[in-house]
């Protein structure tokens, strides 16, 4: 008798019993998934379960037959991964399949212990293959979170600011990489339009180093900035990345740089023929 | 002689992996005292060659030493890759020559930041670039 096979007849009391467990599990999630959605996965994931594993290919799971399966049990990990499930979570539920199997044959096969020895050994094999599948997919769902927040991020992070009439400053923090850079030539050339402003003061005190990718992006966005019709001074510059630059033999003399911020507000006054003083009283 | 104290080796195969290499060299200059202007410099030059990986081989590993030699210690990185190799080595080392459209400053750059430099690339094989920075260098 195909051992595996004859899990079929069992299906409602398995799936029943995997539910049983799934639920009695404290760290159930209710707050991110219905008990019925809970059942429709479980369900799929369990008719994929019995229609493929037989005693045959149960030692394989490389062939052709699991391919359901495990095409089922990727989606459901990527997205509990997506959904923020722990990974103890997301194994929790298959390993209580596995729970719910033997259960079943402990009460079947509970005078024929040889029988039931060797069956479980295998049925944990399985297991443990199906559970690094999971967990691969699971930690591939979390990287592609990541990702994405990272985008988000370097969107969010690269504000113009209006500091005086005519005088727009940004202040950069992070890597200046391609897509950074287009987000913030975009928002600065906008900005640039809107406010009719001609001095743009893009200030890298937070970039951590400024390579030759990061002075190219510097240089471009410099070179939009005069076809607008603005200019743009660069300020921020610590001695190091002062130093790194020369050593690199980057040309910077064509762009005005400034140390700081302040001496780069006070040479824009300067240009627009602005003049701070204190007030005599 | 040098004693290398401590290895680790990074994947490269995407642009995120830029800045988590990044951070970690930077932790290991910091591991060892290495003051702010030779971290930048080290960091710069190891900037450009991950980026070269990235831009002509696709894809490729770079290992990270801590190394020591009498009383000095320093970090020592190589970057290898299995690209397409470099044809004429002594050309691609020269100010301004790029087969990509760039400044041409990454590899003559690097060298320059750094205390030793070697590159070795066969055409069809793959490019290896070691450099050597010590703390005080
Ligand atoms: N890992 C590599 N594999 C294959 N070819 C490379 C590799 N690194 C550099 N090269 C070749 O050497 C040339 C010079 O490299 P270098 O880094 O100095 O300049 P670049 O990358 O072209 O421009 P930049 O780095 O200034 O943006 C490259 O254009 C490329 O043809
Ligand atoms: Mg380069």
């Amino acid at each position: 008798m195909d051992l595996f096979k004859a899990l079929s007849k069992k299906r409602s009391r398995l799936l029943e019993l995997w539910m049983q467990y799934q639920l009695a599990d404290i760290s159930l999630r209710e707050d991110l998934m219905e008990n019925e959605e809970l059942r429709a996965q479980s369900e799929e994931l369990l008719d994929a379960f019995l229609k493929a594993v037989t005693d045959k290919n149960v030692e394989n799971v490389d062939d052709p037959t699991y391919e359901p399966i495990i095409e089922i049990l990727s989606g459901i990990s990527i997205s509990r991964a997506r959904q923020g499930y722990s990974p103890k979570e997301t194994g929790n539920y298959v390993f209580s399949l596995r729970d719910a199997i033997l259960q079943v044959w402990q009460a079947e096969f509970s005078n024929d212990l040889a029988v039931l020895f060797a069956a479980t050994l295998k049925l944990n094999k399985l297991f443990d293959n199906l559970g690094i599948i999971t967990f691969e997919t699971f930690i591939k769902g979390r990287e592609e979170v990541i990702l994405r927040q990272t985008d988000e991020i370097s969107e969010i992070s690269t504000p113009v600011i209006r500091v005086w009439d005519n005088i727009l400053a940004l202040p950069i923090i992070g890597t200046l990489d391609s897509s950074r850079t287009q987000i913030v030539m975009e928002n600065l050339l906008q900005q640039i339009v809107d406010t009719g402003s001609s001095i743009a003061i893009l200030d890298i005190s937070g970039v951590p180093a400024v390579d030759s990718l990061v002075a190219q992006h510097l240089l471009k966005t410099v070179a939009a900035t005069r076809l607008m019709g603005a200019e743009c001074i660069i300020s921020g510059i610590r001695p190091e990345i002062a130093q790194t630059v020369v050593h690199l033999g980057i040309d910077l003399s064509n762009i005005i740089t400034k140390a700081t911020l302040a001496s780069a507000l006070k040479q824009a006054y300067n240009m627009l023929q602005l003049e701070v003083r204190k007030v005599q009283k | 002689m040098i004693v290398v104290l401590n290895k680790e080796s990074i994947p490269i195969d995407k642009e995120q992996d830029v800045v988590l290499f990044r951070n970690r060299v930077k932790e290991y200059t910091i591991k060892i005292g290495m003051g702010v202007v030779n971290q930048t410099k080290l960091i710069t030059a190891a900037s450009e060659l991950v980026r070269n990986i990235l831009k002509y081989a696709g894809k490729g590993t770079v290992l990270i030493e801590i190394i020591s030699s009498g009383r000095q210690n320093g970090i020592r990185l190589v970057f290898s890759d299995k690209g397409p190799g470099i044809s004429d080595v002594p050309l691609a080392m020269k100010d301004g020559f790029s087969t990509g459209k760039s400044l041409g400053l990454g590899l003559p750059g690097a060298r320059r930041l750094v205390n030793e430099f070697d590159i070795k690339s066969t055409v069809g094989k793959g490019t290896t670039v070691t450099i050597l920075k010590w703390k005080n260098g």
